[in-house]
């Protein structure tokens, strides 16, 4: 017996949801960090079942491209937090203000 | 035995998704995530793409989940995790807008606009080959993009890294 495909959305679905609801109310930078790899994987989930369904590997491939963005974006974005930790003591991201005009 | 593999699957994302976000301790959050990412590696197994559930639990949690138990251990947040207390109306609106989406979502999906035809023909399985012929021939571009892009990052955690503060 096969899942249709609608069950994986959902599920994709659920877990992005629990990756906005983690961005927007934690307030730790790294957890937050945390909350976005959640979403990346969600769109992956959702990329992998419609390769799935159309029979086709464009999705697997262009998963494996979003899996490479994310590593980047997670060794820069660190590097950028540890440097905020060294220049203001904190992570949250109620302190890191900075920016605000 | 699939969709019993596949209800476990998802009951372990969702559940340790949960956790992830409400727990304290951002070493256990990390910990919470890892587990989701093995049940996320478990659907790709059942999707028939184990070539990419190998490369995520690889990426995911050999690379990426040890750097961030590294960071999380290298700064001290003993100070931060204690005094996280809930903060009033914009976390109650977070929450609210959050569902809101997720409501969405369920909608566009009982409308029946995603219940595509499932494609026939042979049964594709995203082995190593298959995915290793389609990124260089088709995606040999893009695959030669994400080179480029992977040493920028690296330039730019050096940089940052060597940064002199003050």
């Amino acid at each position: 017996m096969e899942i249709p495909i609608s069950y994986y959305l959902l599920l994709s679905g659920i877990l992005f949801t629990i990756g906005v609801v983690g961005v927007l109310t934690r307030r730790n930078a790294i957890v937050v960090f945390m909350s976005i790899e959640l979403m990346l994987n969600a769109v992956n989930l959702t990329l992998v079942a419609f390769s799935k369904q159309f029979n086709s590997l464009d999705g697997q491939v262009f998963v494996f491209f979003v899996m490479v963005v994310a590593a980047a974006e997670v060794a820069v974005g660190l590097a950028l937090i540890v440097a905020i930790f060294r220049l203001k003591h904190t992570v949250s991201i109620d302190k890191i203000n900075i920016m605000k005009w | 035995m699939i969709p019993i593999l596949f209800f476990f699957f998802a009951a372990v994302a969702i559940a340790s998704g949960i956790m992830m976000i409400v727990h304290r301790n951002p070493i256990y959050c990390a910990l919470f995530l890892i587990l989701t990412l093995f049940a996320v590696a478990g659907l790709y197994v059942l999707l028939n793409a184990p070539f990419i559930a190998a490369v995520h639990i690889i990426v995911y949690a050999g690379a990426i989940m040890v750097l961030f138990l590294f960071v999380i251990m290298l700064l001290d947040l003993k100070s931060e995790t204690s005094r996280q207390r809930p903060g009033g109306l914009p976390r109650i609106l977070s929450i609210i807008m959050s569902g809101v989406l997720l409501a969405e979502l369920v909608l566009f999906l009982r409308s029946g606009t995603a219940n595509l035809p499932l494609v026939e023909g042979d049964l594709i399985i995203g082995s190593t080959k298959e995915i290793g012929n389609l990124l260089f021939t088709e995606y040999l571009f893009p695959f030669e993009i994400t080179s480029v892009l992977l040493l920028s990052s690296i330039i730019g955690s050096v940089i940052l890294a060597r940064l002199k503060l003050k």
